[in-house]
Order: C-alpha cells, then structure tokens, then sequence
C-alpha cells in the first residue's frame, strides 16, 4: 500500500530538469501580445479615449476600449454555478470599464505584435476622465451620502448577514459576568504566486481555445462562455502546470478578455501576460476585515455571550464577495461554544480598492486573528491561564455543526495542543516570560483554528474522474481536480494505486486539464480535493478493479468475486495464490482474438459530507523594545488533517502556510495613498514577502485521526496552515511585553506607535 | 529594430544569434534558444526566477541585456544533467527534500545553489539563507529548499 508514505512527487524529475511546461513555456512566439491600459484614478467615468496615436505606432494591430466591448455584465468567482439564480455570483464586471471604480481598473487594450508596440500603444492612449469622488475604508463606504460604486448595492452593501443563537441581551444581564471589548484589523495581502496570471487564446475547432495559469479550467470555461456571449462548449480551457494561485487564480481573471480580445483580430493567436504590479493590483487580494468583538465571560473563564461584527472590504467587484466574510463569521461560533448566547453581524462592502477574491483559507486567517487576539486579551482580563481559557470554551468533542453536519469526532484540538506546547515549553516559558524587564524581551504565542473541507452543503461537490489501462496493466488518471503545486497529482496516484491494486509507479496522472478531454470536476479550492477526490478515486478505481478481475475469471474460470489484486498481482482470496501479473492480464485482454477489451472506468462522484479540520500554532519571539523590531525564533503548527496520503508532502505544505502566515503576522500589506487611491507598494521590492531570512526553522507535526466520511481518512490540509501564525505571533508580542497590537502585520511602525502608548519607550 | 549578433557559449555550446538590443538576457534564452526553466516572475531582479550562472556567478537574467552577453559562458537549469541525463546531486536532493512544489521558483533557486555548491565551501545555516535570499517562494517555506542545499552541500564535503 502506498497511501501513507512518503512518496516522491510525480512531477518532481520535470520541475527540477526545467521540462515542466508553463503557460509562458507553451505559447507559440507568433502570438500577438495584449497590453491593458489601467485607469489612474480611484473611481469616474471615462469620457473618452483618443486612439489614434496609438493606432498610429508600428506594430500596433488593433485598439480596443471600453466604448466597444458588449454591455454583458459577468461574474468572476470561481464557484461552482448554481443554477438557482438566487445563489449565483454577483455578475458586476464589464470585459472593460467606462465607469472605473479603483486605481488600476481596464479601461482598454491595445494588441501589438509585440510586446514593445502594444506597451508603447498603451501609454499613446490619451484616456480623459468625469472624476468622482471616491472612498477606500469600509466603514466609511456604508455611511449615508458615501461615494456609491454600484447603483443597485445601497451604501456599498454587497451583503449582510447576522445570526443569534440563544438570546444575547438577555445573557449579558447575568451578574457578575466581565465584558472584555476589542477591535482588530487586518490588512490587504496579495497570493504573490511567482508565477503571474498568464493566457492566450486562439480560435481553432470553431471554438476559442485558451491556454491559461489557472485553479479551475472547467469553472473557467463557464464564465468565458458567459462573458462572450458563447455556448459554454464554444469555449475550450486548458490548464498546464502553474506556477502556484493561493486563490487569486480561482477567479476568472483575465481569460475572458484575453478570449474577447482573440476574437477581435479575427481568431489569431493573442497572449496577454500580466505583469507583477499589475498582479498586484488588478488580480484579486485577500479581504482586509474589521471585526469588532465583545465578550462577556464568567470569573472563571467561561465563555457566556459573545458579540462579532465584521466589515469586510470588499473592493470594486464583488468576485467571491461575501462568502469570506461569512465563513469567518460563521467559525465564530464553532470554534468557541458560548454557553448562552452568541450574536454576529457580518458586512460586505465595495469600495475603490482592488477587487478581493479568495485567498488560501478564505476568512479563516483574518476571523482566526481576531478571535484569537480577543481570547488572549480575556484572558489578561481575567487573569486565568489563556491556554486553559482556550480549553475551557473550545468546541467540544462531539459538537455537531447544525447546517453543514460537521462533526468533531476526536479530541483534535487538545491532541494537537498537547504536542505544539511541548515543541515550545509554552507553559513554563509564558509564566517566566510575563516577569521580564529590559529591552530585549522574549516570549510565547500560540493560536487554535478549525478549518471546514470543501463546500458542501453551501455549493455542489462533485468529482467525476475516468480511469484507462493501457497495455502493460499501467493506468491514466484524468481528474478535473487540478495540480497547483500542492502535490495534488502524486496523492491521486497514491490512492489509484491503492484502490485499483497497481503499483505506484504503474499510475500516471494527466496533469493537464483540458474541458474538452479531462472529465468535469472544479478544481483546486476550498482545501477540497484530496478529500473529495478521494471519493471519486475510490469509485471508479473499484469500478476498474472489478472489470480487471472480471477478465481473470474469464481466463481462470474462478468467480471474480473470491480474486483481488494488488501490488499488480491478480490473487485467490483464500489461498492467496498468485494467478498472473496486471501486465499479462491486460496485454492478453487488449490481443485477445476472442474477447479483447480495454479496461476503463469513469463517472461522476457527488459528497454530502464534509468535515471539520483543525490545528494550532506555537511560536516563540524576541522583541527588541528599543528598536520595535520581532525576532521569530521558533514556529511549530500541528495539524489533524487525518490520515496523511503522503507525510513528507503533508509537512511540505504546512511549512508554505506557515510562510504566508509570519508575513500575514509580520511584514505583508499592500498600501494605498489616502489622497489617490493609488497603489504605492505593488511590487516585490516594496511588498515584503517573507524571504528565507525572515524565517526560523520551521516545524510541522500531526494528529492523525481518520477522518470517518473519507474513503481514504483524510481532510482539509491545503490552506489550514495559513490560519494560527499571525494570532500566535501577536499573542507572543504580548507575552514578551505586555502590549496588545490589534491590528496586523505588526511592522515597527505599529509596534513604535504602541509601545509609546504603554510607556516602553 | 536595431539587432546585433550575441555570441556566447550557453550550457557548454558555442552559440550565436541576432538579437533586439532592447531584449534582456532572459528573453533571448526562453525565445531564441527555448531554454524554458529560466522563468520570468517579476522582469525587475526581485523574485529570482530568472537566476542563471554567467561565468560564474548568478544573475537575474531579467535585468541583464542580451547584447551583454556577448563571449560569456552561460549556465542554465538545463545543462545540470550528466550525459545520460542523470540529476546532478543537487537536482536529486530538491527531489527527495520534497522542495519543489509548484516549480517555479526552482530553476532560479537550483542555479544559486549550484553557485554555492561550487565554491567548495561550508556554510552555516544561516549563511546558506543569506546567500539564498535572492529568491522568492511562496510555496515552500524555504524550508525543504534550505534543507536540501545544506544536505547536498555536506555530501560534497563528505561530511554526510
């Protein structure tokens, strides 16, 4: 069996040689080159453009602006489509915009055939502008008389929604309770993928073609079709390896104007290559969230009634919209279990900012970050253990989540608590720790999160796969569940060979998608695809196993019921009798004179299930006061994602989220002039990812409870990790100095500001 | 368009071909000679990328002029494999550390390493993240990727 080791990647030989291809890597060089022209004020109308300079550069093909594109409005978020129009995506995006509502919004393109001309043409673009007035913060943008982005959402209002469980006014009215009050903010942060959102298209077959850098081809091919006004089946996708998404490349991006813009010269080749400031702005971003938190908690630490409101900053489009917001809200009540009462309201808000979309975790960082700090602070408060605080209010062992049916099976949580505190010594370090004096102080945070699998019951999981045996008893996997980096391909071939009875290497995964070939599935999101792949690998590879030994009952006249395979070996049951290999079952089947046949399997597989992942994270900091600068020293996440398809692999993909979380906690944030709405750090210089400096080692560790509803006992690991660093560091600054910082990443500029307002400097 | 002839030895090869004197070293390697790993993540010399050996030492080939490298000796991802196509070591190591993930980062990151490994020197861990620290990667952590470099470089010292 080979689910469970630590396998090497299947892709791991093509992308250390350079033989991996990328989108970049596939276009031909004819390709016409499509530069956009980005509007360079925050929000107006565009009044005209002048074209003819433009027009005028050698090279220049063709112009195309925002007065000529249909008026079809779009949605571009990659969720499955729901064909109940009440549940279906906000469809607010125009293939280019007359009214401009950010800094970095397409007004037009300009197609050259080359990448000199079509630049040289954008900037001979003399666009003029009615400027109007414009607002960058959310709780600003819902005030009466607030600039308004899009008529039919009221004061910016994408969405809202609130619930109550229990009664919360009457459960503060208990005597003696504490209140404890807060808000925390989170900021703008980018996927930083270091591959850029990249396509080309042309039109062959009759249809447009269009190879692109993305999560979900065939959720891609849906809104390209919308968007161009085409049958969903005039549009083919194709996805290659990518260069990573994180999120930003589960959206529809730039495929359908890249479509459109084929099209416009006649179905000839057209590549349009973003570039990383354009990335940076005009892709999507991570929601910055404000969350106001009360609780009211008993002297002893019990959690009595909790109060959240969330403004989610929206952006200028809505693409995922409000279902971040919700899912953050919708943790609040899970991950804690008041024992009378808890009341959310959750906001979604436009705004003249870049659009945001999904980004690993949806939510769960920013609501993980305020949660998080909030309970830290009660803790201070009350003055108990916040470890035990933690322990005391977390959702319990058995907790059964009314909508989705979740079910928290095992003792995940202190499992996992148990093995990141003895990782740090956090029990003795954060007692010694709070006595400190001096500038260069130390101390230890930590952070809990649970994490849903997939989307079911909110959207429609399926996956649907096919299976063909070749020759020599090896088989293709085609599964519409993408490969983004995650390693996602190698756990398939994992489970095909376990399920189907071959050997690892007997399994070979087309790591393209390609709508017109690859079966239809949805893609890489949601942490979804190992668990729900799972299911449909573990369907048609039994449909497949089953045809296999059907024909060794032929060949052997034994009831295939009392055979099996594995390891590519046909066997009797009961006497474990070796009958043939895979290789001579398959070859006689594919020559046979009298009875040939090709064994294949496919189908589509639909989960209603899901399940809860969980996790914690531990990190230990040095703070110099004096110089307001955070010195991580040690970080440890442990996860119960399950049963682990590939250990190695699993450890792998927590240290990346880990990655993204010390930048979320400590360095990243996309900035913007209050004056303009203008970008003012949207380039790799200016952004500060983290680089291997920034970095302690980084440790990742496991509970391994099989997951019940999985085939294969796993879940969620994909975005989890992303979730505990940036609670854990802030919670460490507090520990080190006494100082709560509410608001991150917790930059110097921050720490200098509070640390003066607490007397430290 | 003004084009001049670039002559310059590429992966142990004497090439030579026209170029746009406005292209950069990492255009004339991906178009003209199709040396695809060398990968373009930023064009402006801050993700890494684009990192290949000239005589030497690295460079991101994305803010390095084609017409620049006229007589040099370039390196890049492609010319690591033995004659038979064996992984050099350090390929091997980023394998079996599981330090690649999506792969994009891994050319520009494999060439530094080849540039250290080169030097015949020990580094500490921490001089490996600085020398490292030219490169973005947003999968990986650095972890597997540090882990690997220090991995290979000891077997090369023999102190594996």
């Amino acid at each position: 069996m080979v689910v469970g080791k630590s396998v090497k990647r299947v892709d791991a030989i093509d992308k250390v040689t350079g033989r991996a291809r990328y989108t970049d890597d596939l276009a031909d060089k004819s390709a016409l080159i499509v530069k956009i022209c980005h509007s360079t004020i925050a929000h107006g109308m565009v009044k005209s453009i002048d074209t003819s300079a433009a027009e005028n550069i050698p090279g220049v093909v063709k112009v195309i602006t925002c007065f000529d594109v249909p008026n079809r409005p779009f949605p571009t978020a990659g969720h499955p489509w729901s064909t109940d129009p009440h549940h279906q995506d906000v469809a607010d995006r125009m293939l280019l915009n007359r009214h401009v509502r950010y800094y970095g919004d397409e007004v037009a393109v300009v197609i050259g055939e080359d990448e000199v001309a079509a630049e040289q043409g954008v900037r001979a673009l003399k666009v003029e502008y009615d400027e109007l007035p414009f607002v960058l913060d959310v709780q600003e943008a819902m005030q009466d008389g607030a600039p308004q982005l899009h008529e039919e959402f009221k004061n910016n209002i994408l969405d809202h929604t609130g619930y109550e469980v229990g009664n919360y006014e009457e459960a503060i009215q208990e005597p003696g309770l504490v209140k404890i009050e807060g808000w925390y903010n989170t900021p703008i942060v980018q996927h930083c993928h270091i591959e850029n959102h990249i396509c080309f298209a042309e039109e062959q077959f009759g249809k447009i073609v269009i190879v692109s850098s993305t999560q979900i081809p065939h959720i891609v091919r849906r809104i390209c079709g919308q968007a161009l006004g085409l049958p969903w089946g005039k549009v083919r996708l194709i996805k290659p390896y990518i260069g990573g998404g994180f999120g930003n490349k589960q959206d529809a991006l730039y495929e359908p104007l890249c479509g459109y813009c084929c099209q416009q010269v006649g179905g000839r080749l057209v590549k349009l290559d973003v570039s990383r400031e354009e990335t940076f702005v005009s892709n999507r971003v991570r929601h910055a969230i404000r969350y106001h938190i009360i609780t009211y908690a008993r002297p002893d630490g019990r959690f009595v009634a909790r109060r959240l409101e969330a403004f989610s900053n929206q952006g200028a489009y809505a693409s995922h919209g409000h279902g971040v917001n919700a899912k953050g809200a919708g943790a609040f009540k899970q991950i804690y279990v008041d024992d009378k009462a808890t009341k959310v309201d959750a906001y979604t808000v436009y705004t003249n900012l870049p659009a945001a979309g999904a980004m690993r975790a949806y939510g769960i960082p920013q609501v993980s970050f305020a949660i998080e700090s909030s309970v830290e602070d009660a803790a201070k408060a009350l003055g108990i253990d916040s470890l035990k605080l933690r322990q005391m209010n977390m959702m319990p062992v058995g907790y059964t989540d009314s909508f989705s049916k979740n079910v928290n099976y095992f003792d995940s949580l202190n499992q996992c608590i148990a093995k990141g505190k003895a990782y740090i010594d956090y029990e003795r370090k954060h007692e010694e720790y709070a006595k400190q004096t001096g500038p260069i102080r130390r101390g230890v945070g930590m952070a809990i999160f649970w994490y849903n699998t997939a989307v079911w019951p909110i959207a429609l999981e399926a996956s649907s796969c096919r299976m063909v045996m070749n020759q020599d008893g090896s088989v293709q996997l085609e599964i519409g569940e993408t490969e983004i980096g995650q390693g996602a391909d190698t756990a398939f071939a994992q489970m095909v060979a376990d399920t189907v009875g071959v050997p690892f290497d007997k399994v070979h995964v087309l790591t393209t998608q390609d709508t017109d070939v690859t079966p239809f599935g949805t893609g890489a999101y949601a942490s979804r695809q190992t668990y729900v792949a799972g299911f449909a690998i573990h369907n048609i590879g039994t449909q497949l196993k089953n045809k296999v030994l059907k024909y060794a009952e032929y060949m052997t006249g034994k009831p295939a019921e009392t055979l099996d395979m594995a390891e590519g070996v046909v066997f009797e049951k009961e006497t474990q009798e070796q009958l043939m290999t895979i290789d001579e079952l398959a070859t006689s089947a594919l020559y046979s004179l009298d009875q040939a046949e090709q064994f294949s399997a496919e189908g589509t597989t639909q989960i209603k299930t899901n399940a809860y992942s969980f996790g914690c994270g531990f990190v230990e900091v040095e703070v110099d006061i004096p110089m307001c600068k955070v010195k991580l020293l040690k970080m440890i996440n442990v996860h119960d994602c399950g049963r682990l398809i590939n250990p190695q692999l699993a450890e792998a993909q927590v240290h990346g989220g880990m990655s993204m979380a010390i930048g979320y906690g400590m360095g990243e944030q996309l900035l913007f002039d209050p004056k303009t709405g203008k970008p003012l750090n949207n380039n790799l210089l200016d952004y500060k990812l983290c680089t291997m400096m920034d970095h302690p080692d980084l440790k990742a560790e496991f509970v391994e409870n099989f997951e019940p509803t999985s085939p294969f006992g796993t879940k969620a690991l994909g975005e989890p990790p992303t979730c505990p660093g940036a609670p854990a560091i802030r919670n460490a600054i507090l520990n080190a100095t006494g100082v709560s910082v509410n608001q991150t990443p917790v930059t110097p500029h921050i720490l200098f500001e509070r640390f003066k307002e607490e007397g430290l400097l | 368009m003004e084009k001049k002839l670039v002559k310059c030895n590429i992966n142990g090869k004497d090439v030579e071909t026209y170029v746009d004197v406005r292209a950069s070293l990492t255009d004339m390697l991906r178009n003209d000679y199709r040396l695809t790993s060398v990968k373009k993540g930023c064009e402006v010399g801050e993700c890494g990328a684009c990192n290949v050996i000239i005589d030497g030492e690295c460079f991101n080939s994305c803010i390095y002029l084609a017409v620049w490298a006229e007589g040099k000796r370039i390196r890049t991802l492609e010319g690591l494999l033995g004659p038979g196509g064996e992984l050099s070591d350090i390929q091997q190591a980023f394998v079996d550390e599981a330090a690649v993930q999506c792969g994009f980062c891994t050319p520009g990151f494999i060439m530094t390493a080849v540039e250290i490994l080169e030097t015949g020197k020990e580094y500490t861990r921490d001089e490996l993240r600085k020398l490292l620290s030219g490169h973005l990667c947003r999968c990986t952590g650095y972890e597997n990727i540090l882990n690997a470099v220090e991995k290979t470089m000891k077997q090369r010292l023999g102190k594996a």
